[in-house]
């Protein structure tokens, strides 16, 4: 038992550095995500049809290929085809990335269609251009109603992750998993990492949902 | 009368000329035609039966729905709405008002008074707040400012949207159905803010079922049926009881309609 409590004290500063790592690609992820996934579903609600199409595509690709799979294509496969030489933690924060960009995408797009037409129409009444109206009118709504979408498409992308494990990238996983092999405790310290991924979920959401409060609409039951 | 057009010249000149607008939605033929025209601070009210085309009409005079053919003159300049900037300018001069109010739902009154002064009209916020709080006063809102869509009633709802579009300083308004969405104790409040702006000189086309606001209003009434308007006149021609118009038989029955429910 003592044995067991030490093996884990020993390790934990080296396996909380791995969290700081883990945070990294977790929000370099969501970025990067954020920022693709609202363009392409501005552009699959109000693109013409070359957009959408180039869109859906994109979706199709993502949600249809294992992130495992994704992985090795990108840093093994396209990332050297195109001369591109990434760390393993950059290429891992990339790829999940692409990947959450295609489901956050989908969870903008929903939140988009949600919102009654005529407030679009208005803000064009008014004389405003479309871009105008989805930049002031639009997407303030929609991010707002994506959050707990969003929050779930974290605690997806934090446990992803682990993933990043096979490429190299020193998080979480890969810490446990070194120690692990070393000192033969497998059982505490898959323990640990099972908990400070938890722990990092837990905290993620509740982040998302003190967010989702502070900025919902007075009076407004959606 | 032809000859009366020639003679008064200056003040007959329409601020909005619409000819032959026509427009097919799912197949459907919703405008046949429509031509109307405008002189400053008249007020025209579009009734018929609903699928007549009023909407329609409306919303192709502000190209939020494009004319599959037709022209539109705003103070003796066509529009070219296919050039976007002359088009959003346009639009700066022409107020619309919903039926069913299109605030925005994540600003308050002032806000939504005030976004397209900034975003459109380039504004600073200090000023764009000014305007927007002397056009909320105007409208009896002064004091409902900080309260946002989901807080007001259906009646403040319309007279924010009121507020927004006069703070833009249009020439002309439409009002689609200003007062259909709402409870009938609220259509009050409304209907004396629009007869605020027709004494005040504003130029308005107003759809409505509100028969004896248009008898006593309107300068002319223009029956639309099937894509077609069918009858054109004074409220006195149109509407009084021994007229034999389909416009008169229309509205007896809409007043029969809410005695019923009254």
């Amino acid at each position: 038992m003592f044995d067991t409590l030490s093996a884990i004290l020993e390790a934990l500063p080296y396996l909380l550095e791995g969290a700081l790592v883990t945070i990294g690609i977790v929000i370099g992820a969501m970025g990067i995500g954020l920022i693709i996934g609202i363009h392409m579903a501005v552009g699959q609600v109000y693109g013409n049809r070359v957009v959408r199409w180039a869109v859906g595509i994109y979706v199709w690709f993502f949600r249809g290929v294992p992130v495992l799979v994704l992985l090795f294509l990108f840093y093994f496969g396209l990332f050297a085809l195109i001369g591109l030489n990434l760390s393993a933690f950059a290429a891992s924060t990339l790829v999940l990335g692409m990947t959450t960009a295609a489901y956050q995408s989908q969870i903008f797009r929903g939140a988009i269609l949600s919102l009654p037409r005529g407030q679009f129409q208005a803000a064009r009444a008014l004389g405003m251009s479309d871009f105008k109206a989805i930049i002031s009118i639009i997407l303030p709504q929609a991010l707002r109603f994506s959050i707990p979408g969003w929050s779930n498409e974290y605690s997806i992308i934090l446990k992803d992750s682990a993933l990043a494990f096979v490429l190299g990238t020193s998080e979480i996983m890969a810490r446990s998993h070194f120690v692990a092999s070393r000192t033969y405790h497998h059982l505490p310290l898959y323990i640990t990492a099972g908990c400070l991924y938890f722990i990092l979920t837990w905290l993620g959401v509740r982040a998302l949902l003190k967010l989702e409060e502070k900025v919902r609409i007075p009076g407004y039951a959606h | 009368m032809p000859t009366k057009k020639a003679t008064t010249m200056p003040q007959e000149k329409p601020i909005l000329r619409v000819e032959n607008i026509s427009k097919t939605l799912g197949g459907k033929e919703i405008l046949k035609s429509v031509s109307l025209s405008l002189k400053k601070g008249e007020l025209k009210v579009l009734i018929g039966p609903s699928g007549a085309g009023k909407s329609t009409l409306l919303q192709c005079i502000n190209f939020l729905l494009p004319p599959d053919s037709g022209r539109i003159w705003l103070d003796g300049v066509e529009i070219q709405n296919r050039r976007k900037r002359d088009l959003y300018a346009f639009r700066q001069q022409v107020g619309m008002i919903f039926q069913d109010f299109n605030l925005f739902d994540h600003l308050n009154a002032l806000d939504n008074v005030s976004i397209a002064l900034r975003k459109v009209k380039k504004m600073r916020r200090p000023e764009a707040r000014d305007r927007a709080m002397a056009e909320l006063e105007q409208v009896g809102l002064g004091d409902k400012i900080d309260l946002y869509p989901a807080e007001l009633s259906g009646g403040q709802k319309q007279r924010v949207s009121i507020a927004r579009a006069l703070a833009m300083d249009p020439k002309i308004m439409l009002l689609d159905e200003p007062t259909s969405a709402l409870d009938p104790e609220l259509i009050g409040e409304v209907l004396s803010v629009i007869r605020d702006l027709a004494h005040g000189g504003m130029t308005m086309i107003l759809a409505t079922h509100q028969i004896a606001f248009t008898r006593s209003l309107a300068q002319e009434v223009i029956f639309l049926e099937n894509g077609i308007i069918l009858e054109q006149g004074t409220p006195a021609e149109l509407l009084s009881p021994d007229a034999c118009t389909r416009s008169k038989d229309f509205c007896s029955r809409l007043d029969d309609l809410y005695e019923e429910k009254g």
